[in-house]
């Protein structure tokens, strides 16, 4: 067929189409439900279990008991608080999970009474206390310190407890104590993360004798003036503010006190990058990434590490020593 | 109606970008928001390389045909989740600090993986047109072989930047290693008919020459 132009025009005769290509006519009809209803689960399978958490967000009051008699501490600080939502959605606690927005949940019916503190080692008379005597051993401080994780984020956390020295005077180390280890609870029960060997559980951490007295080490046992969540550590943890987090044990059933220096979890797990010490040191990197620059939670931009995480006071405990050998 | 699901495709493969925007709208990115993007994009970016890798052996076995028509879409979403991560990386990790980054590069082992990997998704994006099909010919094909390459730097990426749970980069590493057992099985299957073909061909030569 010739059209005036004289281009030749195809007309498609109706049997070049196929019927397998002809839309189905109620597909055709509610296309755009189609359309929608598509990309709808697309979304909804992409999103999945992410999805129901964003649209239900997080609690932003602690369930803790509120503790009583709370005095302040000389060694806080007065910068910026980091909101309880973040502190309590924002853990890494390896024994519950990897992922630091599950613990929060995975925690919640983690059991924190009864709980025993075994005390042993190289002092007066081998212990065993109930948490709650401890606790009671001297009168609660609030202790707002800056926290550093050693994967360059850190917070500040109105910590609640005393002086780690006040429960070391008390059970009498003898001259063999050089350094003191702590052990976090073993349960696989509880804490579906010891189920596999993330790390070797359960963990333990370590100070030298005179990290440990020093009045800023803090045993702690709440936060945000409440008992600490389960996901932070509870019921018992230690706080080293100018060391990286992970020093700061949770969940601790044994204190111990020992002649040789304790082989802490995270050091038995990549001895090249994480060592005894673990002070905060914007000039030593770790291995992988750089210490200089940390990311305050809530700052879009990045601020400068300080050494000891600016708690210049612990400084006396190190000279001398080199702090690249000793990370 | 393979026309109608590409729309469909193209809408479901921005939903995770769609996702993270309707979260940083909602507080729903948590207490380290620039973390998260960063590891989401870099997520997704694997994902969408594997899905892309994936879509050949499932034609093959599936002899649906048509799934070919998505793969250069999913492969250049799979480019544009990378170029996400990198932005985050660059802008809101380093701030555009060229010296910082190029430190980075090379001294940290992970990031010199993850440049690699996203180095080589480049060539790929520019030549994805079929202007670039028509013009390179045969030479295409063995170009956007660098895509194993990639998905393979990535996966290296992320195993070396965990900290010690290796449990999510070597399920990825699992499943490239599948894809990629599986084009070998085919190659070596095809070398080896090659040859008893050849063999068959000499034969009948020999047979007749008698």
């Amino acid at each position: 067929m010739r059209i005036d132009s004289g281009v030749p025009m195809l007309i498609k005769k109706a049997e070049d189409i196929r019927s397998s290509e002809i839309t189905p006519k109620r597909l055709y009809v509610n296309r755009r439900q189609f359309l929608a209803g598509a990309a709808a689960t697309g979304v909804a399978v992409a999103g999945g279990s992410r999805l129901r958490e964003a649209l239900a967000p997080s609690m932003t009051a602690l369930a803790g008991n509120k503790i009583n008699g709370i005095k302040k501490s000389q060694f806080s600080t007065t910068e910026t608080i980091t909101p309880a939502k973040d502190v309590t959605h924002y853990n890494n606690y390896y024994e519950f999970s990897t992922e630091k927005d599950e613990p929060a949940e995975l925690a919640k019916n983690f059991r924190t009474r009864p709980w025993k503190v075994k005390i042993e080692g190289a002092i007066e008379k081998k212990l065993e206390l109930d948490v709650d005597e401890i606790i009671k051993m001297a009168s609660p401080e609030e202790r707002i310190y800056r926290h550093r994780c050693v994967e360059g984020w850190s917070i500040v956390v109105p910590w609640i407890g005393f002086s780690l020295s006040e429960l070391i005077t008390r059970v009498k180390p003898t001259s063999k104590a050089k350094y003191v280890e702590f052990t976090t609870l073993m349960d696989m029960t509880q804490m579906p993360g010891q189920r596999r060997q993330v790390l070797e559980w359960p963990y333990v951490e370590g100070l030298r004798m005179d990290e440990a007295m020093h009045p800023l080490a803090l045993l702690c046992f709440g936060m945000y003036g409440e008992e600490l969540p389960n996901q932070d550590g509870a019921p018992l943890r230690i706080i080293l503010p100018w060391k990286y987090g992970f020093k700061s044990a949770k969940a601790i059933v044994k204190i111990k006190f020992t002649e040789k220096e304790p082989l802490n979890s995270w050091q038995l797990s990549a001895p090249r990058e994480y060592g005894f010490y673990a002070n905060v040191n914007p000039n030593v990197d770790h291995p992988r990434w750089s210490q200089a620059k940390e990311r305050r939670l809530g700052e879009f931009l990045k601020r400068p590490t300080l050494m000891f995480n600016g708690y210049d006071q612990v400084a006396s405990l190190y000279s001398g020593m080199d702090l690249r050998k000793n990370f | 109606m393979v026309r109608y699901f590409k729309p469909v495709v193209f809408l479901a493969c921005l939903g995770p970008l769609g996702l993270l925007v309707w979260r940083g709208l909602h507080g729903g990115l948590g207490a380290n928001p620039i973390e998260f993007i960063t590891h989401s994009t870099g997520d997704w970016t694997l994902i969408f390389l594997l899905v892309t890798l994936s879509i050949t052996p499932l034609r093959k076995i599936t002899h649906f045909y048509w799934l070919i028509s998505f793969r250069r879409m999913l492969g250049l979403y799979a480019f544009f989740y990378g170029f996400l991560h990198l932005t985050t990386y660059v802008w809101l990790d380093k701030f555009f600090d060229v010296h910082e980054m190029l430190k980075d590069i090379a001294k940290r082992k992970f990031i010199t993986a993850g440049m690699t990997a996203f180095a080589l998704m480049i060539p790929l994006a520019v030549t994805s047109t079929k202007w670039a099909i028509r013009k390179l010919g045969k030479r295409w094909q063995a170009l956007h072989r660098l895509i194993y390459f990639s998905a393979a730097a990535g996966v290296i990426h992320y195993i070396w930047l965990v900290k010690a749970d290796l449990k999510k980069p070597l399920e990825y590493a699992a499943v490239l290693a599948v894809l990629i057992l599986y084009r070998l099985t085919i190659w070596i299957a095809s070398f080896s008919a090659r040859t008893t073909k050849a063999h068959s061909a000499q034969t009948e030569s020999v047979v007749t020459a008698k």
